[in-house]
């Protein structure tokens, strides 16, 4: 047994996919897209703008911190977290502080090989999945983005604002985590949550996800060892962390971490004591590198944002957000997978569809809107997973549906054959294909397939490929 | 002397074809020239624009005969403090860092102006950010009082009001932060109203105290601000903190309704150190008043005194954020064209918001200031409005702000205790000091009793319309 148990936390930042921006009308699809072209005086800070709140990505960011179990509080407000930096255009960046929009939430990791398992109101729990503690679910907006390059042998700094206002939801976790491996299976489990709710692409190389672990290590000698099977409390907490940032790879995250439990274990078995600070993630060596430490730390001076009034839920409000969200939950594969199977689809099937929320989508509706008879729905259910489909917008989901549904049928119609014409053209066939009769008598058995197909190309209209090969192999005997 | 006019008589001039909106605009723009180089009430002057916009209001009118019901400011020249941002016309808030810089986008305000037909003049000179009480801080040099221009005509929109007094327009727009409307048209002899926070949309003010800021009109009668109120209230999907509560038709209902009016009149407002000529003028209104029907009645309000620390950490804390944007990366000029004062109240704020003195200052402040809002709220279930003086003292010399840091602070502390609760408030002039400098009240209402608020000034008004001291002139 090791002499340090890690002690991991991660903050995670999920770009909204919004049509607009957090607190402007410009277009938030920024990616690729011409260097601020999507700009306005709001999201550029120019004097006098002033900041107006999107009301659909307020409920989004809602909806993510009831998926993820959190307490939606009745209160809650913006805050203004100032300091500077050439990419933020108003000195300062609208967030959320003390009143966030969801608090004390969970998920539930499937498979831990570590000890602790806690439920939500700290009790031990009598079952092997690990709780990994969501402190705070909160909105803000992103920042511009520095590009440096030379300019006619000069180098320049030039601030592209087209992501500027962005609307960004950022979740944190308690430092519940002791292994890369849980902290890569809770981001998965993130990732689909945010798909799921289909509020975020979560794409990892448009920069949708921004991974940022914290890290250090506590030692196993000292009373501070979990023993108990309860969360660890702040005061048992190492006396120091190393947060590092820039990471946007789920893979990296996990290469981060063992560095630096690696990194750290040296440093503490010489006696000494890794200092407080923020490093930062180089991919080419797979390590982590000073950026600032804690004498550099900013003070953020949080006050209200006096621009934007505070928000006070209605429960009704709430409530009916929570329906929705419960409604998409029940598409996560985790609790698909089993329905699926329990209609009859194979193992392979079901997860096929249950992981791709348009094939998922294409397939409930297909059976609540009736458009494939409730017989064919287990064949439908093969098909749909063996065919390429693009991932689609919600809205899209019933044309699709009704598409799909009617090339299935198309490709499984079948017409009653007239025996006797069967009977004339399997004869044909026999007659003209003696070769390969000859392989199926000596044991061949694909033989009977290029009868089957040869048998069928002489149909004009699609024929059961069953009955001919019954026929087949009845004339054969 | 068309430019001597009111909006109410110019509309008439107008309307019966006596004068075209290219004169009326022209008369102001003339006497701009003739005094500006004494008053320096304008930072800039757009006579290009204005003259274009002048024939458009011309042609209107006389191509549609309901063209003037329509919009009610069509065809009146109108200035504007240099802190609203104007589309195509250098907006600096008399600070030299914004020195270059050309606004790509029109204010709320002044969107709502041009809307209804409003030709801007141009942009009047302001303490830098509005930082000030005097105008003294401009970085493009002090306005100086129509009246006597070895004075002051108070701050930070004293350049409108002294463009106003002076006649070198029909009207102006201020903004307030707390006393920034009020207190020059107290030292400058005109009417200011301070509309209730969220009234008037701020989108396109360079921010200030941004829980504050509070655009409003300085006019030369209380009608007049009675129609630009109505032209400018309203809930703005560019401005959150903008209320949805209805827009009373203030002009239309403007009676002098003073009988059996309820005034509250709170000792604490008379403060330690007033200038006994404006104690007395204000008293002698307040008997006016009592005379024409109203009931004084004495309430007692917290001193204002507590409410100076409270609006300066609140405002300066709100300010040191609001400046962060200037932080010489865009607009030209870079930190060192910072002035003193916005230099003092940046470290000032920085520091009120830091770890370990949050709590201390701006949390506490918030706490105070929820408890002068209920005072007044207590006070309004027993009167209808309170009444004040404005400033504690008269037009002060030019230079008196001099190393007084706390200037603004203290010449506003009467104006302070209602802007932080976000009344509505309004100067009118009551008088003269014998070294002929003018003298203003305030009334103060409820949230949203601009109507309220108008009709008691419009009654003060018209029943001391044959007051020998209305028939002055400043001599310029």
């Amino acid at each position: 047994m090791s002499k340090y148990t890690p002690v991991i936390g991660l903050e995670v930042h999920v770009e909204l996919k919004t049509n607009s921006k957090m607190f402007c009308g410009c277009s938030s699809d920024y990616f690729g897209k011409k260097p601020n072209t999507h700009t306005c005086p709001i999201c550029l800070g120019l004097p006098g703008a002033l900041p107006v709140p999107n009301k659909k990505a307020i409920e989004w960011c809602i909806m993510i911190g009831l998926a993820l179990n959190c307490d939606i509080p009745l209160f809650s407000k913006f805050d203004r977290k100032n300091y500077f930096y050439p990419d933020l255009p108003k000195g300062y960046q609208i967030s959320q502080y003390d009143k966030p929009f969801g608090i004390n939430g969970w998920i539930d990791l499937a498979n831990s090989a570590s000890r602790v398992a806690v439920s939500r109101n700290h009790e031990p729990r009598a079952t092997s999945h690990k709780r990994i503690r969501i402190k705070r679910v909160h909105m803000e907006e992103d920042t511009g983005k520095l590009i440096h390059e030379a300019i006619n042998g000069g180098k320049v700094s030039l601030i592209d604002f087209n992501r500027s206002g962005v609307p960004l939801v950022e979740i944190v976790t308690e430092p519940d985590f002791e292994l890369a491996e849980e902290v890569k299976e809770y981001l998965q489990k993130l990732q689909q949550i945010v798909r799921y709710l289909d509020v975020s692409n979560a794409d990892m190389e448009k920069g949708d996800m921004r991974l940022e672990p914290n890290i250090s290590l506590r030692s196993n000698n000292t009373n501070t060892t979990n023993t108990t099977n309860k969360p660890i409390s702040n005061k048992n907490l190492p006396k120091y962390k190393v947060e590092v940032k820039n990471i946007n790879s789920f893979n990296f995250v996990g290469k981060a971490i063992n560095y630096e439990i690696k990194r750290q274990t040296e440093i503490l078995d010489k006696g000494e004591i890794p200092s407080q600070e923020t490093r930062g993630f180089v991919e080419a060596t797979s390590s982590t590198v000073t950026q600032r430490t804690k004498e550099e730390a900013s003070d953020y001076r949080y006050f209200p944002e006096p621009d934007i009034p505070p928000f006070r839920w209605g429960l009704d409000y709430i409530d009916g957000l929570n329906k929705n969200v419960t409604e998409k939950m029940k598409e996560l594969p985790q609790n698909r997978i089993p329905q699926l199977i329990s209609q009859g689809l194979t193992a392979g099937t079901a997860a096929t569809i249950a992981n791709d929320p348009t094939r998922s989508a294409v397939f409930g509706t297909a059976q609540t809107q009736g458009t494939v008879s409730p017989d064919q729905l287990i064949q439908f259910g093969t098909y749909i997973s063996n065919v390429t489909i693009i991932p689609t917008e919600i809205n899209k989901i019933e044309k699709l549906t009704y598409n799909l549904s009617e090339e299935f049928k198309k490709s499984t119609k079948t017409i009653s054959v007239d025996e006797d014409k069967l009977n004339e053209v399997i004869n044909k066939v026999i007659k003209d294909n003696p070769k390969a009769v000859e392989d199926y008598k000596k044991g061949k058995e694909n033989a009977i397939m290029f009868l089957v197909g040869q048998v069928m190309r002489r149909f004009t209209e699609r024929i059961s490929a069953e009955k001919v090969k019954a026929s087949l192999l009845a004339k054969l005997k | 002397m068309l430019n001597k006019l009111t909006i109410k008589q110019a509309r008439e001039g107008l309307k019966k074809n006596e004068f075209s909106s290219v004169e009326l605009t022209r008369a102001c723009l003339d006497r701009i020239k003739q005094t500006d180089d004494k008053l320096n009430a304008f930072v800039t002057i757009t006579e290009k624009e204005a003259i274009e916009q002048a024939k458009k209001a011309d042609s209107a009118i006389a191509l549609q005969g309901q063209a003037l019901q329509a919009q009610s400011l069509l065809g009146i020249p109108i200035a504007v403090k240099d802190n609203f941002s104007t589309k195509g016309i250098r907006t600096t808030a008399s600070s030299k860092v914004l020195d270059n810089y050309i606004p790509p986008f029109d204010a709320t305000v002044v969107k709502k102006l041009k809307e209804a037909g409003a030709i801007i003049l141009g942009k009047t000179n302001m303490d830098a950010w509005a930082h000030g009480s005097s105008t003294e801080t401009s970085d493009y040099g002090a306005t100086r009082n129509p009246w006597n221009t070895q004075h002051l005509p108070g701050g930070s929109s004293g350049g409108s009001a002294a463009a106003v007094v002076a006649n070198q327009c029909i009207a102006a727009i201020g903004s307030e932060t707390a006393g920034s409307i009020r207190q020059p048209a107290s030292w400058c002899g005109v009417v200011g109203l301070k509309p209730t926070y969220g009234r008037v949309s701020r989108y396109g003010v360079v921010a200030m105290g941004s829980s504050l800021d509070s655009p409003g009109p300085i006019t030369k009668t209380v009608e007049d601000s009675a129609i630009i109120l109505e032209v400018l209230a309203g809930q703005d999907k560019m401005d959150a903190t903008t209320s949805p509560s209805p827009i009373e038709n203030y002009s239309g209902n403007l009676v002098s309704n003073i009988k059996n009016l309820v005034i509250g009149i709170s000792d604490e407002y008379f403060i330690e150190g007033i200038d006994p000529e404006v104690e007395k003028a204000v008293k002698d209104a307040i008997k006016k008043l009592e005379k024409m029907g109203a009931k004084i009645e004495t309430i007692k309000l917290f001193d204002p005194k507590y409410a100076i620390d409270v609006y300066t950490i609140i405002q300066r804390s709100e300010v040191s954020s609001n400046l962060a944007r200037y932080d010489g990366i865009r607009y030209g000029n870079d930190r060192s064209f910072f002035g003193e004062e916005a230099k003092r109240r940046i470290m000032f704020g920085t520091h009120a918001l830091s770890s370990g003195y949050y709590d201390q200052y701006y949390n506490k402040a918030s706490q105070v200031r929820s408890v002068i809002i209920d005072d007044f709220k207590k006070a309004f279930e027993k009167v209808s409005v309170i009444i004040a003086p404005t400033s504690p003292s008269l037009a002060l010399p030019v230079g008196a702000t001099k190393g007084k840091s706390m200037f603004g602070e203290i010449a506003d502390v009467l104006v302070e205790p209602p802007s932080i609760a976000g009344l509505p408030g309004i100067n009118i002039p009551v008088g003269f000091s014998k070294s002929n400098l003018p003298i203003g009240m305030q009334i103060i209402g409820p949230q949203f009793a601009e109507e309220k608020v108008l009709q008691v000034a419009h009654g003060y008004e018209t029943g001391t319309r044959d007051e020998e001291w209305r028939k002055l002139e400043p001599k310029v």
